[in-house]
């Protein structure tokens, strides 16, 4: 009578084994069970982390059906708080689509070489700028836009209501200011998407997009990002809030 | 038989020697490329030689290329060579090699000097052209180890915030703009600040990179040779945008240059008004859009910040020639 063998044997099939009583699983079987359970694991991070990276707002189609040598109008505006979503704090642009919904995207497909008819309508409040250098309107066609129905060539920030926001392309080298509304207003707009009976400002001007296709970066340069260091954070640095992209197509 | 082989690579008695027929190839191929490099390809090397800080970094690059493409050359031959002769063959010897291949004391004693003589000639290059004047062509800080000889020089102020670059002119009255335009024939002192993160000024062409820090006047010198377009690129990553922080710039002719300044004095006068005073550095507010930027010092022309050189008014060095 000698000693009995371990159980299960080192050396058993990779196979579930029926004991006494109860199941015992083998060595092998229980490193394919843990590398399947890895593998479902990693699959799901990736997939999440690809849907998450893979999520965009909604690009507005300006340029389907445009005809040649056709303006195109884009209506935009600016809210202090956008007031729903996972950041409802936020400022925020928004777009108007072509049936005239107010659409939270800050991304357009814009024909090339085109006229861009802008309106912007502005419901935020404003402030001094850090670099006032900002102030100024270049870079549309005539280098001026019109604040009201005004044309203006510079804001002094410092004066009024200051600057709520800026629409500016940095590589087409266009920067337009817009005049802040007065935060103390009654019917100072809370939450987007504002109508016109709100305090607002209305900003116009126009500008070509680039023969060259592509994908232009823009931007508001007022550091809006409120509680974030230098405001540039936040809103500042998602799409959707205060900064996004000309797709330029042919 | 076992000592015979170990010594066969080497030229052993009777059979070649494989030494002396390395050492000509090595030389004869090294003596071509060398020079063929230089004059060929050596003048196309980047960045170019726009200015002296380019051309400065143009040289060292082709200098140590001059330096690297022999022993790159030797490397390969050996390894070329080796696999002709000395390759395992059928009915051959056994290989060669391990503790077998040790105890060469010619060759270890050979190997060791070139190696060290190689290194430490790169680190003395390096460092002698990092100190030299437009050597290295990066920013030299705020306090430079060395100063332009020229009389006269342009400053340029470079204002990093995200995300995008602008250019200060204090000689013309402080004006601030999206575009970077620069003289010809002229010395140029780019003061390198930010307003906010920590940005990287890197104009290619020019040979120029200084990392823009708030709160910090990096100063970059350089003088410019030749006429062309600029590329300017942030080099530190800032946030989201930083891969769209770039513009372009233009070296010009004196005269084009003054045109411009005068004309955009005059043009953003509105704007230069609300700026702050001329400071090389500025002091940005953290509470977001609340901040305006604050001047730290407010003397443009002080000698300590132009190293003893004078700046360049509208009348003087960038005044026409032609």
């Amino acid at each position: 009578m000698g000693v009995a063998p371990p159980w299960p044997p080192r050396d058993e099939p990779s196979e579930t084994v029926r004991g006494k009583g109860r199941y015992v699983v083998g060595r092998s079987a229980r490193l394919g069970i843990f590398s399947s359970l890895l593998a479902v694991a990693v699959g799901l991070v990736v997939f999440v982390s690809m849907a998450f990276l893979r999520t965009e707002p909604p690009t507005l189609d300006f340029a389907s059906g445009h005809g040649s040598g056709q303006a195109v109008d884009l209506h935009l505006q600016t809210v202090g708080a956008i007031g729903f979503g996972t950041h409802p704090g936020w400022v925020s642009y928004l777009t108007q689509a072509l049936d005239g919904k107010w659409v939270h995207t800050t991304l357009w497909d814009l024909p090339a070489d085109t006229r861009i008819n802008v309106t912007i309508d502005q419901y935020d409040s404003g402030s001094p700028l850090r670099n006032p250098q900002i102030g100024a309107v270049y870079g549309t066609l005539g280098n001026t836009a019109t604040l009201n129905g005004k044309p203006i060539s510079v804001i002094d920030a410092t004066k009024g209501n200051g600057v709520g926001h800026t629409f500016s392309i940095p590589t087409l080298g266009i920067n337009v200011p817009l005049y802040g509304v007065n935060g103390n207003a009654k019917n100072f707009c809370n939450s987007a998407p504002c109508t016109l009976s709100e305090a607002h400002n209305t900003v116009k001007f126009s500008f070509m997009t680039p023969k060259k296709t592509g994908q232009y970066a823009w931007q508001c340069f007022v550091p809006c990002g409120g509680g974030y260091l230098y405001g540039n954070s936040g809103p500042m640095q998602t799409i959707s809030f205060m900064d996004g992209f000309l797709k330029v197509v042919s | 038989m076992s000592d015979q082989q170990a010594t066969a690579p080497r030229g052993s008695a009777g059979g070649p020697n494989h030494g002396a027929r390395l050492a000509v190839a090595w030389l004869v191929i090294s003596a071509i490329a060398d020079p063929l490099f230089w004059f060929a390809a050596g003048p196309h090397m980047p960045p170019g030689d726009m200015t002296s800080s380019a051309s400065g970094a143009q040289f060292d690059f082709n200098v140590l290329m001059m330096a690297a493409l022999p022993v790159t050359l030797g490397v390969w031959l050996y390894f070329g060579y080796a696999i002709v002769n000395w390759r395992a063959s059928k009915g051959g010897s056994d290989l060669i090699g391990g503790p077998k291949a040790r105890g060469n004391m010619k060759i270890q004693t050979a190997w060791i000097a070139s190696t060290t003589i190689v290194v430490l000639s790169a680190f003395v290059f390096g460092t002698v052209e990092l100190i030299v004047p437009a050597g290295a062509g990066g920013g030299e800080g705020p306090q430079p180890i060395w100063t332009p000889t020229s009389k006269t020089v342009l400053p340029i102020q470079v204002i990093g915030q995200q995300w995008k670059f602008t250019y200060r002119y204090p000689t013309y009255g402080g004006f601030e703009t999206d575009t970077l335009m620069v003289p010809n024939n002229t010395t140029i002192a780019f003061h390198v600040t930010s307003l906010d993160v920590i940005h990287d000024f890197w104009a290619y062409q020019l040979g120029v990179k200084a990392d823009a820090n708030p709160q910090q006047d990096n100063v970059a010198f350089t003088t410019t040779h030749a006429l062309g377009k600029v590329t300017v690129r942030c080099d530190e990553l800032c946030g989201i945008w930083h891969g769209a922080m770039f513009n372009y710039g233009h070296v010009v002719s004196k005269s084009t240059f003054q045109q411009w300044a005068s004309s955009n004095e005059t043009r953003l006068a509105a704007v230069t008004k609300l700026l702050p005073p001329f400071s090389w550095t500025y002091t940005a507010s953290a509470n977001g859009a609340d901040g305006v930027y604050y001047p730290d010092n407010v003397d443009p022309y002080s000698k300590i910040q132009l190293y003893g050189a004078q700046p360049v008014s509208v009348a003087q060095a960038v005044k026409p020639t032609s």
